[in-house]
């Protein structure tokens, strides 16, 4: 038996802290400076999107707190899903934009094909929250929509597992199920752009190329 | 060097110069900028809440229209009853994506019996007027051809009666279908068909609505009034929203297809526009590996004006 | 008086009430409303807007 504490590196703790700290060291995970290139508005999409997930996520939880009914009752809670509303459309505003930007930065470039394929799935998986939060408003649009997108469901068999004019499901879809998922796919989708890094500009060489001969840039 | 050598590698982003920045402040500041403009938009605009139609208001504001879709419960005309799976099997229906038919392949996941669901068992659970007694014991003992000769002939009748009144109707082999759907209509007004269909299996805690929006969405009352709101699906409803808010604008693409041939004449239109729109998914979701796609950003020249500050600096190398 | 919910939340009006006859554009085959027309055209403009503005430049580092 040994009296000295354990090595910190050993067992698999100590394997998974190397592994993360050796790939998001401190600086990488929370950087106080960013390559020079980066000099456009159209970088501010990402964190608007992240922020008003946030907005969305805060004013979600206020209308949980007090059931699905009571917006339509209360003065207070008809604002909170008034500020729960438009920051969806915030937030699907900025979405949509950071999506155009990337886009058109090609920003899968450079091994961030991952990041990009996880921004895309959760773009699509905001829609489908989106759309089951409508399907739950307890109002004569749900109920619309309900009626309307049950035909699309069941034209595919999703219908028949996925009931839209079932409130219950639909509630515990929109406020557990699909937020966990884009939650997980946000957070991985951000750790990605910092284990990768932001994406150079396009053709961008490595910046001491031009010091480099003629011919000998597949080294550099 | 070719074009082609200096594409295929991107540098690492590390290796470039930077400058100071400072991440918690710019994600601190974006927040409290999100917050307010949604406080501000929330104050300014507030949101819809367009009362929701129940059986009892529907029964009491359109009754002809009401009773002409109980009738049809009853007869096995209305949509739902000749919708086939997931409610019930109905010969022949189901959408279809070429010869792939996931509708029908899912199977009868959330029976619905329209005329014994929508119409008998509702008028069972309520207390029965001597007449209803009557008319449910005729018609449980009569054969389903019989059943189906008496509501077609009523439903017949209604349709040429002065606005569908049944009170109008000319005499005729109705057998027991009048009585019944007249009962129907009054639990119906006095809203408590509204909660039959709910608690149909006994419950009492309930949150399933299946039963009453299958039976509103069969009457034309409730499609009328989506119309009106600019809701139904060739008006591009899927992207609107009730009165003037923006609605679903991101689904845009999904409810463009249903306005153009050969979705829009197409009984498979829901199954086609999936299954398009599921394609159209998986290749957003791949587009840095579809040719062509992803040469897009290099053509559009779009990032020249991005990143201009970087490449005003990189002059080409003499 | 004891109204219902939806009669009760009436009673709170925004400053700017979007509860009206919802207005529509048609164009050929496109039927948009003006609320969704407005957002789109605003989510185009800040587009353009970011792509075009100058960026503050930061102090160079390194």
């Amino acid at each position: 038996m040994s009296s000295a504490a354990p090595a910190p590196e050993h067992g698999w703790t100590g394997w998974l802290r190397r592994r993360v700290v050796a790939a998001l060291p401190p600086e990488k995970l929370l950087p106080d400076s960013q390559p020079a290139y980066m000099s456009s508005w159209v970088y501010l999409f990402g964190v608007a999107t992240v922020s008003s997930l946030a907005v969305v996520l805060v004013s979600g939880g206020l209308l949980a707190l007090k059931g699905p009914a009571w917006w339509h009752v209360s003065a207070v809670g008809k604002y909170v899903n008034s500020l729960h509303l438009w920051s969806v459309e915030l937030f699907m505003f900025v979405l949509v934009l950071h999506l155009w930007a990337k886009f058109f930065m090609a920003a899968w470039r450079g091994r961030r094909v991952l990041t990009w394929m996880t921004g895309a799935v959760a773009f699509l998986t905001s829609i489908g929250t989106a759309f089951s939060g409508y399907l739950v408003q307890q109002n004569f649009d749900s109920q619309w929509i309900a009626d309307q997108a049950k035909d699309g469901m069941n034209a595919v068999g999703i219908g028949a597992f996925w009931n839209v004019l079932d409130f219950g499901q639909m509630l515990t879809w929109h406020i557990v199920l699909f937020p966990a998922v884009i939650c997980l796919l946000s957070a991985w989708h951000v750790l990605l752009v910092r284990l990768r890094g932001i994406v150079p500009p396009i053709d961008a060489p490595a910046p001491d190329t031009h010091l480099i001969p003629p011919g000998q840039e597949e080294r550099a | 060097m070719t074009r082609r050598n200096r594409r295929a590698a991107t540098p690492e982003s590390s290796a470039f110069p930077t400058r100071p920045y400072d991440l918690i402040k710019e994600v601190t500041i974006a927040m409290v900028l999100v917050a307010a403009l949604t406080a501000g938009l929330a104050a300014l605009f507030s949101s819809p809440d367009e009362r929701p139609v129940t059986l009892g208001s529907w029964s009491r504001t359109a009754s002809a229209d009401f009773t002409a879709t109980a009738v049809s419960e009853l007869d096995g005309t209305s949509t739902t009853a000749q919708y086939g799976p997931p409610y019930n099997h109905t010969p022949g229906a189901g959408q279809k994506i070429g010869p792939l038919g996931l509708q029908r392949l899912a199977g009868v996941r959330i029976p619905i019996d329209t005329a014994d669901d929508f119409v008998i068992q509702p008028l069972r659970q309520a207390p029965e007027p001597p007449a209803v007694t009557d008319a449910l014991a005729a018609w449980s003992a009569a054969p389903a051809n019989q059943q189906q000769a008496w509501a077609s002939a009523y439903s017949d009748a209604l349709g040429k009666a002065p606005n569908g009144d049944p009170a109008q109707v000319a005499p005729g082999g109705y057998g027991p279908v009048p009585v019944l759907t007249s009962r129907l209509l009054q639990l119906a007004q006095s809203g408590a068909l509204d909660g039959e269909l709910l608690t149909e299996g006994g419950q009492f805690y309930q949150t399933d609505y299946t039963r009453p929006l299958l039976f509103l969405g069969d009457g034309t009352y409730f499609a009328n009034l989506a119309q009106a709101q600019h809701l139904a699906g060739d008006q591009w409803g899927m992207m609107n929203e009730t009165g003037n808010y923006p609605g679903q604008a991101w689904l845009w693409l999904y409810t463009f297809w249903y306005q153009i041939e050969p979705f829009k004449s197409s009984g498979n239109a829901d199954a086609l526009v999936w299954a398009l729109m599921a394609l159209l998914s998986v290749a957003l979701v791949l587009v840095p590996f579809i040719p062509g796609i992803r040469s897009i950003p290099r053509w559009t020249r779009v990032h020249r004006l991005i990143w201009r500050d970087y490449y005003r600096t990189q002059q080409p190398p003499r | 008086m004891v109204g219902s919910g939806y009669e009760f939340t009436r009673t709170l009006a925004a400053p700017i009430d979007l509860d009206g006859t919802g207005r529509y554009v048609h164009w050929g085959v496109v039927q948009i409303s003006v609320a969704n027309l407005v957002v789109i055209a605003l989510m185009v403009l800040v587009f353009v807007l970011a792509v075009l503005l100058p960026f503050p430049r930061g102090r160079k580092r390194r």
